[in-house]
């Protein structure tokens, strides 16, 4: 090992898992190094071993999980020390912990403790590796934070958790990994739960610091276009094993493997507009009625007093919002977390009563119903023609019931089949949705994500909709599921006559798969234009901020790091 | 913080207003009053009696008065002059006897309380971090126990041993010498030998559910992302559990006081009868069955303060332990 700049690295490392029925090679024969000031990528989908792999480097793997073989090796001082051998609870691996290896990883939500100040567990990380009494790591955590560019950081260090914003969060969770000036940075999937624009800062803000401190970062993603925008070396992983590696210019460019082409294939398919040619002529047609008119929606949160009264404020979530929808049309809404998006999805199916405005739905024989009026007992039928498709495949299909029952109940509750007819209409339904209607007896933990997305689709399209709400609904999905989910749904589109209003924060799947977008930013609808014309020639500075911050899966044309940034202007 | 506080105190109010009423409505509820069950205990034992003796008697307590004025006149006492009426049986005001057994109730309850505090945490820690293990079952084993036992098997067994290998006398809460003796030292280690066998029997109920909650609760936090975060920081294992996961699993611990400070008051009547304790439970039956009015009610009344003030506690501590409550 003539090279001094590998600070880690990894040799035939091998993990297994002891599951209740059979041991689960997560890990197989991965090598990799790690050098300083450079960053690898390791990507690959859910279920590829990247986590394990990552985490295996700080030793900490789940109680059943063993290292069965290989080696760790890091480097420093002069020494070399194999982190594959040391006892779990030697001060020497606690030392590595956090000293000279910082993690930060996906859930800003819940990676910091709810119940601890920011401070507090920064002071703590610093106390347990420098020698500091209480009052210097204070001054220290203030400093780490301004430099994480948190605003305030000296009113901010007795903060919660919950008075953070998720990208606030996942600053402070970077400054508590960069506390000890670690050699090595694990970054475990940093900005897969946050929106584009602070994805972007995030992910600048790291490269920036890793640079300043010349720092070797790991960093786990399963987007191509982050790992374009910030990698210098690529491993891809696929069962647990890397399939490729190599530079980042030789993956994008001369990838070899057939997995790494594919991944690459389905990221960049994103970035185009099927929908040109899949396009009804009825969308275009200005003579026909719209299937839904929205007209000045409003929904304000507080304002009222409590019994002791209080500071009297509102939240505008939705303002002034109009907006038409077509036959057969596919309206995309975009914008960040907190712009009001998934209200408006909710104020359209009325289950958040909107503060004030109007929806108007033409229903089949082409009568106008405001939907704003009508009564409980008729709203159920214009939930009938109007279906939501929810963002998170687990959480939103009952573990307790059949793939049968759950695609069979809006008919059952709706009293349009029974028996044999339900059956029949179920497995249909599956057909259609690309799943195997013989597995219609099994519980839905037994299918994977895609095919749970699936089963939500054809639970929403049970009772023959004209319009599906789909909130969110590839968010939780790996991008080549991604994309099948959206061809699918284009597909259905074909064959039945539907719209969708598909809300996003990924601008490439609304790309992809509508027809027009409309823009939101803090509750209103800032622009709105074709699908084309918004995501290559926007109008607004803010929509220009909000594309340019997409990262381009092409390492020759780095976008997000001369992206344009938007200063909000100051309304409230 | 005071403001929450406040609110909650004024929120009591209408609470305290209707369970009065129901205490009331309770004890009027069985046919009869207190000098109809004096009658038939007098002509048990072959006494005669003046029916205008009866009617008189009758007048003088308001006993034919309507539900409505008979509730104003014991709740109007309580509230305008603190006066809790007056116990037919004991022949004494309410009050007096309720204060004479309201220390050693309360002493005995919240003793009781911090020994299954003392006893649950450890283990339901344990329990959670080295689940299905054989210490886990031992422990789970031993607390299911405790909850079969009927208390008052228990406290005889407890009792037994007690004066066959210590040497002590049999229930109560002080030795015979010690009873109406000033307080000295020896009179407090004389309590405290007494003092051990209510609080096992009475706290061994309580440990089981408790252990088990703390279980369930943090054997969830155990694998929430922040421990594995604290791990990352180079925390040893001890102090990552500990900091983290358990001050969140504590929650359920401090709700506790709400529930079990009432039960333990109202609840260990038996015990209490068994062991020959001055507790408000024996108190509240003897009351109840011969139709002292004032004073089963009166005890009802307090016991449900007592709930309500236990509630208001608990909330207040979780307020404190967890700043998600505090700040939403």
């Amino acid at each position: 090992m003539a090279d001094d700049d590998v600070i880690l690295s990894v040799e035939n490392l091998s993990i297994d898992f002891n599951l209740r029925t059979h041991v689960l090679h997560a890990v197989r024969e991965v090598s990799f190094e790690l050098r300083r000031g450079k960053t690898l990528c390791l990507v690959g989908e859910s279920g590829s071993g990247k986590s394990v792999t990552a985490r295996a480097l700080l030793r900490i793997i789940d109680k059943n999980g063993t290292i069965t073989d290989g080696r760790i090796l890091l480097r420093g001082a002069g020494s070399e020390t194999d982190i594959v051998p040391l006892n779990e609870r030697s001060a020497e691996l606690l030392s590595i912990r956090g000293g000279r290896i910082g993690l930060i990883f996906q859930e800003p939500m819940s990676s910091l403790s709810p119940v601890h100040t920011i401070g507090s567990q920064i002071v703590e990380a610093l106390r347990l590796h420098q020698a500091m009494n209480k009052a210097e790591a204070r001054v220290a955590t203030i400093e780490l934070l301004r430099q994480v560019e948190i605003p305030d950081p000296d009113k901010m260090i007795d903060r919660y958790t919950f008075e953070f914003s998720g990208g606030m969060r996942q600053r402070a969770m970077i400054a508590m990994a960069l506390a000890c000036n670690p050699d090595i940075l694990i970054a475990d999937e940093p900005t897969t739960a946050l929106d584009v624009t602070t994805q972007a800062e995030i992910l600048d803000l790291i490269k920036r610091l890793q640079l300043s401190r010349g720092m070797a970062m790991l960093l786990i993603t399963h987007d191509m276009g982050v790992v374009a925008e910030v990698a210098d070396e690529v491993a891809v992983m696929r069962y647990g094993r890397i399939v490729e590696a190599g530079s980042v210019d030789e993956i994008f460019h001369e990838a070899r493997h057939p997995y790494t082409r594919q991944l690459l294939a389905s990221t960049v398919r994103l970035e185009q507009n099927p929908r040109a040619l899949t396009r009804p002529a009825t969308v275009s047609d200005p003579t026909s009625k719209p299937v839904l008119s929205v007209r000045e929606l409003s929904k304000f949160y507080g304002g009222g007093g409590g019994l002791f009264g209080g500071a009297s404020y509102a939240i505008r979530a939705v303002d002034n919002v109009s907006l038409d929808l077509s036959a057969g049309e596919n309206l995309g809404i975009v914008g960040e977390s907190g712009s009001g998006k998934t209200t408006l999805g909710r104020l359209i199916l009325r289950t958040v009563e909107p503060t004030s405005g109007t929806i108007t739905y033409n229903d089949r024989e082409g009568r106008a119903v405001d939907v704003t009026g009508l009564s409980k007992r008729d709203l159920r039928g214009f939930h009938r023609d109007v279906r939501l498709v929810f963002q998170d495949p687990f959480a939103s299909l009952n573990p307790r019931l059949t793939v049968k029952d759950v695609i069979g109940d809006p008919l059952f509750v709706a009293g349009l089949a029974r028996g044999a007819a339900l059956e029949r209409r179920v497995g249909e339904l599956m057909e259609l949705v690309g799943l195997d209607p013989q597995s219609m007896e099994r519980y839905p933990h037994a299918f994977s994500g895609g095919q749970r997305q699936r089963i939500g689709v054809a639970r929403a399209l049970a009772l023959e909709p004209r319009v599906i709400i789909a909130d969110e609904a590839t968010a939780a999905l790996d991008v080549s599921i991604r994309s099948q989910i959206l061809d699918l749904l284009l597909d259905i589109q074909k064959r039945l006559s539907l719209s969708f209003i598909f809300i996003s924060h990924d601008i490439s799947v609304v790309r992809y798969f509508c027809d027009r977008v409309a823009v939101m930013h803090r509750g209103k609808v800032v622009e709105m234009g074709t699908a084309e014309q918004v995501c290559t020639a926007p109008h607004e500075a803010y929509t220009r901020a909000l594309i340019s911050a997409v990262p381009h899966p092409d390492p020759r044309h780095k976008r997000m790091l001369h992206r344009t940034r938007f200063t909000a202007e100051a309304t409230p | 913080m005071l403001r929450y506080i406040l609110k909650r105190l004024i929120y009591m109010i209408p609470t305290l207003i209707g369970m009065s009423i129901i205490a009331f409505l309770i004890i009027q509820l069985p046919p009869g009053d207190y000098l109809t069950s004096m009658l038939a205990s007098m002509s048990d034992s072959g006494v005669n009696v003046d029916q205008a003796q009866i009617a008189r008697y009758r007048e003088i307590y308001g006993f034919d008065d309507p539900f409505v004025v008979q509730y104003w006149k014991w709740i109007s006492g309580i509230v305008l002059r603190g006066d809790f009426g007056y116990s037919f049986e004991w022949n004494r005001p309410v009050w007096g006897l309720i204060a004479e057994r309201l220390a050693p109730t309360l002493s005995v309850s919240l003793l009781a309380l911090l020994f299954v505090w003392a006893v649950s945490l450890p283990i339901g820690i344990y329990s959670a971090m080295r689940r299905h293990s054989v210490g886990d079952y031992a422990f789970t084993l031993f607390g299911f126990i405790g909850l079969a036992i009927p208390n008052f098997i228990m406290a005889l067994t407890l009792m037994y041993l007690a004066y066959r290998y210590m040497g002590q006398t049999v229930g109560g809460l002080f030795s015979r010498e010690y009873v109406n003796a000033p307080w000295s030292w020896d009179k407090f280690v004389d309590l405290l030998a007494h003092l051990w066998i209510p609080i096992i029997v009475i706290g061994t109920n309580g440990t089981a559910a408790l252990i088990r909650i703390l279980r369930a609760n943090l054997t969830d936090e155990l694998n929430k992302p922040y421990v594995i975060t604290a791990k990352a920081k180079g925390l040893p294992e001890y102090k990552v559990v500990l900091k983290y996961p358990v001050r969140i699993a504590l929650n359920p611990f401090v709700s506790a006081i709400g529930w079990v400070l009432p039960e333990l008051i109202s609840g260990v009547t038996i015990t209490a009868i068994v062991l020959n304790l001055p507790m408000m439970g024996p108190l509240l039956l003897r009351a109840l069955t011969v139709q002292d009015m004032y004073l089963a009610g009166s005890i009802i009344l307090l016991l449900g303060v007592l709930t309500l003030i236990g509630m208001l506690i608990s909330d207040i501590l979780l307020a404190i332990l967890d700043p998600r409550i505090r700040f939403n």
